[in-house]
């Protein structure tokens, strides 16, 4: 971390915010974390988390923190794209809730779904531990860019035992008017001991809009708690998207997520996961569908603290045009974190000679009597399987999208929320398959 | 139907058909035999339009030029390869390719395509012709299959598309007997006065079960000898070595052309 910040032009002169709820904690908070970006810089190239994320635009862009906007209108286009789930909605426009825009869902014993702006003004303590103590620290600066500048997101609580059944939809759109915007999301999410909750997020763009997401979610789950997330992110490549994911883990809790990355020109995921208690679960996967001038940069890592974790990664590339792939797979089996099982697998589909991909895995493994595999491909469409569909009458083009479509599909088909999967089939299709006629675009029963 | 006219395939350097003729006609049932590496799958390959191969020559197909179109443009037209080695694809059902293939084709010659139940009662007919089981229809093309099993699903495919050529490439290789009856029984209930079909085989066994009209022998990517069915009872009994002393004595470009 060594960008001086004196060569970021436009970043470092962000002030968190003045305006909305304020308790008193938190201007320290955010003023430390202002400190924090200032003392340690933003990530250059020879961070090697960042090696092959081209940030240089970005960190030049007259970029200014998003206000609360009243244009409205504009964010229905997009909005209509989105999957219904059936349980809570709730919209965030360039990271402020839209009351107006959003659906609560059903009030039950033990579980608040609610925006943390309103969380804050009616003084909810249990916000102060996520944005206070970041753990084990600040990843990056952006990292600490977010808690400096953000005042709202979501915030899901459930008291132990709760069960919510129907996804928790949360949908942000990135809106900027004349200059390009900074918007600064913040989720938690806090999973008590036994508690179950789905949570997905979409993030999506007016045509045109311009500036930056930087999103960060945290989640903890508690003793036994299930959590399954999921992400689409389908924002106009004219956007840059940093997200982070960061997930703590208790004993015997079970944290599943799985991204879908479309949009952006540049996006970046991260999801960092410590299995901090015994037997703790992770199943992540993720597609990323980088195209011409985009490039999809998906960092992961994953931190066994503790005996019996079990942590599986499946990460899909499909690569067209100059796109740009990365797949960045980091797992540390700590010196208590015996009996480890972990697993990751990163495989990459080029479409074009001139799509790159950049895959690693690192794995650093200082306890004994652990399971660890990883393996990577890139390779392009099977020939032969093109020549076999074809010699049965199926025309290239539908050829080759059935192919990919049945790369992508080994992602899709985890996702569990039937009207989420069938959206994301259809987002699949139409990025992948451009060019094939809509009526020989038959869907997969 | 078909006239193959001194038809010649290279790899690179490598020739792998040289001067190949032989014609077909409709309702005949071909067996063409031959040594390994004699070029016979390459025969196969090069009709069904696969890429790779440099080739010369003439391929008339109901009076039509095979040559230089697309693989699937070929099946249109009504040809069929049976594969050899079929291509295992995973996350494609093998329902959903199906029905694909057989709307493609269906849309290509103008008719209707066939929905989602129409298309499973016609496969659960024809699947009877080969002893499948609906199972199959649900995994992915060809994936985890037994040897015997793809060979099933490659003549359940020319049972559901129904072309008017159909070139079985060793459709016999790695089937037990009973897999070899079931195959050659599918394969004999789809002979039809519509329908022509070249058998590729090394061993006269598959012979037993699919009768041909006409057997040809290829060697060194000729076809060296045309006879009736009794040829293949006579190259089981003294193999194939001699026959190329009559290949060089009569000369490639007429040997094996019917009358």
């Amino acid at each position: 971390m060594s960008t001086a910040v004196s060569s970021v032009r436009s970043l470092a002169h962000l002030e968190p915010p003045s305006d909305g709820p304020h308790p008193d904690w938190l201007a320290p908070v955010r003023r430390e974390a202002l400190e924090w970006v200032a003392q340690h810089g933003f990530p250059a190239a020879k961070d090697e988390d960042w090696r092959y994320t081209p940030l240089r635009v970005l960190l030049e862009a007259p970029l200014e923190a998003a206000r609360p906007d009243t244009s409205g209108g504009s964010v229905l286009a997009p909005l209509a794209r989105v999957a219904d789930l059936g349980g809570a909605q709730l919209v965030f426009v360039n990271g402020f809730y839209a009351p107006f825009l959003s659906r609560p869902g059903r009030r039950s014993e033990g579980i608040a779904v609610t925006n943390m702006a309103a969380a804050l003004a009616a003084g909810d303590g249990r916000l102060r531990a996520a944005l206070e103590r970041p753990l084990p620290a600040y990843r990056h600066a952006f990292h600490a860019l977010n808690t400096a500048l953000a005042t709202d997101g979501a915030f899901i609580h459930l008291a132990p035992g709760a069960v919510l059944d129907e996804p928790v939809h949360l949908v942000f759109i990135s809106e900027s008017g004349d200059a390009p915007v900074l918007v600064s999301p913040r989720s938690i999410v806090i999973g008590e001991a036994g508690s179950q909750v789905t949570v997905v997020e979409t993030y999506l763009g007016t045509p045109g809009s311009t500036g930056c997401t930087n999103a960060r979610t945290d989640v903890e789950l508690q003793v036994g708690a299930r959590v399954e997330h999921y992400k689409v992110q389908d924002e106009p490549v004219s956007v840059t998207h940093l997200a982070s994911l960061g997930v703590r883990q208790g004993a015997d809790s079970s944290f599943r997520s799985h991204s879908v990355t479309l949009g952006a020109g540049l996006a970046r995921d991260e999801v960092s996961v410590r299995l901090e208690a015994e037997r703790a679960q992770v199943d992540l996967g993720g597609l990323y569908l980088p195209g011409d001038g985009q490039c999809h940069d998906n960092p992961v890592l994953i931190e066994h603290v503790a005996p019996g974790g079990t942590s599986r990664q499946l990460f899909k590339g499909v690569v067209d045009g100059d796109g740009h792939g990365i797949f960045n797979g980091h797992i540390i089996v700590g010196s208590g974190a015996f009996r480890t099982d972990a697993s990751q697998t990163n495989r990459n589909l080029l479409l074009s000679d001139r799509a790159e991909v950049d895959t690693r895995p690192r794995l650093e493994i200082f306890a004994d009597d652990v399971q660890c595999a990883h393996g990577a491909t890139v390779g392009q469409l099977d020939e032969d399987a093109l020549f076999y569909l074809r010699s049965r009458g199926i025309p290239r083009p539908v050829a080759r999208a059935l192919l990919i479509e049945a790369f992508a599909g080994e992602i899709v088909s985890r996702i569990v929320p039937a009207q989420l999967a069938a959206l994301v089939q259809r987002l699949v299709a139409d990025r992948l398959c451009a060019g094939v006629p809509e009526r020989s675009r038959e869907r997969t029963p | 139907m078909l006239q193959i006219e001194d038809l010649h395939a290279r790899i690179g350097d490598t020739e792998i058909l040289r001067g190949v003729s032989l014609a077909v006609e409709a309702g005949e049932v071909h067996a063409v035999m031959g040594p390994n590496g004699a070029g016979k799958s390459t025969l196969a390959r090069v009709l069904a339009g696969a890429d790779g191969y440099d080739v010369a020559g003439r391929v008339l197909f109901d009076g039509d030029d095979l040559l230089g179109r697309t693989p699937e443009d070929r099946a249109s037209a009504g040809v069929f390869l049976a594969f050899q080695h079929p291509t295992e694809i995973p996350g494609v059902a093998n329902l959903y390719f199906l029905r694909t293939a057989l709307n493609s084709l269906r849309r290509h010659r103008g008719l209707d395509e066939l929905g989602p139940q129409e298309f499973l009662a016609l496969a659960e007919e024809r699947m009877r012709l080969v002893e499948m089981d609906r199972s199959f229809m649900h995994r992915s093309v060809n994936e985890g299959f037994s040897g015997g099993e793809k060979k099933r699903n490659e003549i359940l495919q020319m049972a559901i598309l129904e072309p008017t050529l159909a070139i079985l490439d060793e459709t016999d290789s790695g089937l037990d007997i009973d897999a070899l009856r079931v195959v050659a029984g599918g394969v004999n209930a789809l002979r039809s006065p519509d329908r022509a079909m070249v058998v590729i085989t090394h061993h006269q066994q598959l012979l037993d079960h699919i009768v041909p009209d006409r057997v040809h022998v290829m060697v060194d990517g000729r076809i060296v000898r045309s006879g009736g069915r009794e040829l293949a009872a006579e190259l089981e009994a003294h193999g194939y070595v001699g026959l190329d002393a009559v290949s060089d004595r009569q000369g490639a470009a007429t040997v094996g052309v019917t009358p």
